[in-house]
């Protein structure tokens, strides 16, 4: 772009790029706490005053990952520590006894995270698909009624989800977190990709059902290609959103389905919680976020605006 | 319902697409595109909806199932909107609405304006702003009562050196008068990113020609922001609003980690005492009808707000 009357000059550009960067660096804080955190030991984690250098440990994470035990001298002494946890452990007399239950609370955020985004998503393509290339009678009244099911508080519909749940059998188990997660997520998931694919120029299938195609081959060989972008990026929405929900995941699971944000908040040591741990388990889980964000910096407003935003 | 509904929508399918295809008509492919969607929606929104309406006239407790149901007409409702502790809890929402708005307003939109002046590196910097709002609430309430902590805890700390005071003479979370502002601060470290998206998303929709123009006629730098840079980013930034005020008014995953509505009832927003109603007193028919109350009033505020947002749109 060529020189404009309107750019800023130098030093207006200088002044605001170094107060952008202070408050940058004072949002980083928190966020690197959490990750330095997490390679303290639990005395250097609540050393007074805070302390920036430290030697790092990998305390917190075995911690984290592992169920311990108080012995005595002398069965320490009978069970010599023979991988790197066992001796973390073994430096405060403790042994390992098993591993501890973050793991299957990882794993189910996993698979209700992916499964539900998964089916959102196809359920979402088919109905934005249809949506924005048939001429559907109440078209708007039926968006903004997708869209209105996110206004709703989730403790609202919680009670009668739980009876209903309770009733069906889905209490506590993957398939109900999935589907739950699945109809929430499908208001941003349909505003969404109907934005993506009304960009899609019509010619395209058009052409394609000229040559031959049926309906179903253009929409599979000719839309879902060009959408692909659009799909990628509503997929990722839609994971995040599984990934940190709450609310629904403290009230309707407990021992079987449990997801990771409710059980972090729940790691304890002695004394207190641990923090080293609970830093541990928080980075594993903020780090794929974090990444995604970056992935996604290009569509990210749209996605938080459920598309009323395009940019 | 959904029968009828996506049937209609099928017949208005015009003729002209509704060749068929291998067996398959245009009307068949809309119905059968849009049918799981709206069944599950149906399924998992509007039917546990209506049934929440229906608990919200009854005595109905889920930890006695085999006890009495009696109807109970408004009584529910009218105990709530009579009871003192329903009002604090609002002020106590209000409080948290009204003040991360303002705030989150403020700081998004001066973000959005100095990052708007292209300084290099800014898409980077925005990235890096943009994180705290992609992480779990939860967890961050949780790991926030950490840095909260009197004397250990970072926040403590840094505040502590710049005020000059002892950082163990003040507990963001245990004092009634800080609480308040503790669940303010992290909403706003969280969702500031928000609002300035939307601004900076606005601030760019300006065309460059009307600043030009501007110029020519000499308009100060101020009356320019005044006369054109609020006016154009004032419908975003409406819109930013909108979508604070129904996240916020729902808060619930962040606040009940962070302080758990305490010290006493300082911050017990509205969903978190829906919650202790729900799930911890049992309540069910009672808190039906506090759940219908809060959702018809978020309904409200945004139907009235989205009027007056068209307003500026069409100006």
């Amino acid at each position: 772009m060529s020189y404009s009357i309107t750019d800023p000059s130098p030093r207006t550009k200088w002044f605001a790029g170094t107060l952008v960067i202070l408050y940058a660096l004072i949002t980083l804080m928190p966020l690197l706490w959490i990750i330095t955190t997490g390679f303290k030991s639990q005395s250097e984690a609540i050393a007074y005053p805070p302390s920036v250098l430290f030697e790092p440990t990998l305390e917190g994470y075995v911690n984290l990952f592992t169920t311990q035990t108080r012995v005595s001298e002398a069965d320490l002494a009978a069970n010599p520590p023979e991988t790197f946890a066992e001796e973390i452990a073994a430096s405060k007399g403790m042994i390992i006894v098993g591993p501890s239950r973050f793991g299957e609370r990882f794993l189910n955020s996993v698979i209700i995270g992916f499964g539900s985004t998964f089916l959102s998503v196809v359920l979402g393509t088919l109905a934005a698909y249809a949506f924005s290339r048939y001429r559907v009678p109440l078209k708007d009244d039926l968006m903004f009624f997708i869209l209105s099911t996110r206004m709703m508080p989730p403790i609202a519909v919680a009670i009668p989800i739980f009876l209903m749940f309770r009733t069906l059998g889905l209490s506590d188990t993957h398939l109900g977190m999935i589907l739950l997660y699945t109809a929430v997520n499908l208001s941003l998931s349909v505003w969404l990709l109907k934005g993506f694919i009304d960009e899609i120029p019509r010619e395209y299938e058009e052409a394609a059902l000229i040559d031959g195609y049926t309906r179903f081959q253009a929409f599979y060989k000719v839309v879902l290609p060009q959408a692909a972008t659009g799909i990628a990026s509503t997929a990722i929405f839609c994971l995040i959103f599984s990934w940190n929900e709450y609310a629904f995941a403290v009230l309707l699971t407990s021992g079987n389905a449990q997801t990771a944000p409710p059980f972090i908040p729940t790691i304890i040591g002695v004394g207190g919680q641990d923090w080293p741990a609970v830093a541990a388990g928080a980075t594993i889980f903020l780090v794929p976020v974090m990444v995604f964000t970056i992935l996604l910096r290009k569509h990210l407003l749209r996605g938080i605006t459920f598309g009323a935003v395009r940019k | 319902m959904t029968d009828s509904t996506v049937d209609r929508l099928a017949q208005a399918t015009p003729p002209t697409l509704a060749r068929k295809v291998k067996g398959l008509s245009d009307r068949a492919i809309a119905w059968l595109f849009i049918a799981p969607t709206i069944f599950l929606l149906l399924a998992v929104n509007i039917f546990p909806l209506i049934w929440t309406i229906r608990l919200s006239f009854t005595n109905y407790r889920v930890n006695r199932p085999n006890s009495d149901v009696d109807w109970v007409g408004t009584r529910n409702y009218e105990r709530i909107l009579t009871d003192e502790d329903t009002w604090e809890k609002m002020q106590a929402t209000a409080h948290f609405l009204i003040s991360t708005l303002a705030i989150q307003v403020l700081i998004g939109f001066a973000l959005a304006y100095l990052i708007n002046k292209k300084f290099k590196g800014d898409a980077l910097w925005t990235t890096i702003i943009v994180f705290p709002m992609m992480l779990s609430p939860a967890v961050v309430g949780n790991f926030w009562t950490f840095l909260y902590q009197p004397q250990i805890g970072l926040f403590n700390t840094v505040v502590g050196t710049i005020l000059g005071t002892d950082p163990a003479s003040f507990s963001m979370i245990g004092d009634v008068h800080l609480a308040p502002w503790a669940i303010v601060i992290v909403d706003t470290w969280m969702w500031t990113p928000f609002v300035m998206l939307i601004c900076l998303a606005g601030l760019r929709s300006i065309p460059e020609s009307i600043y030009e123009a501007a110029e020519c006629d000499r308009a100060s730098g101020w009356r320019q922001f005044w006369t054109i840079t609020i006016p154009m980013v004032l419908p975003f930034l409406m819109l930013a609003v909108l979508f604070r005020g129904i996240e916020n008014f729902k808060m619930f995953d962040l606040v009940v980690q962070l302080t758990g509505g305490g010290p006493g009832n300082t911050t017990t927003l509205t969903s978190i005492d829906l919650k202790r109603e729900a799930f911890e007193r049992w309540r069910t028919g009672y808190a039906s009808a506090y759940a219908i109350i809060l959702f018809v009033t978020v309904f409200g505020l945004a139907s009235i707000y989205v009027k007056a947002l068209n307003k500026v749109k069409e100006r």
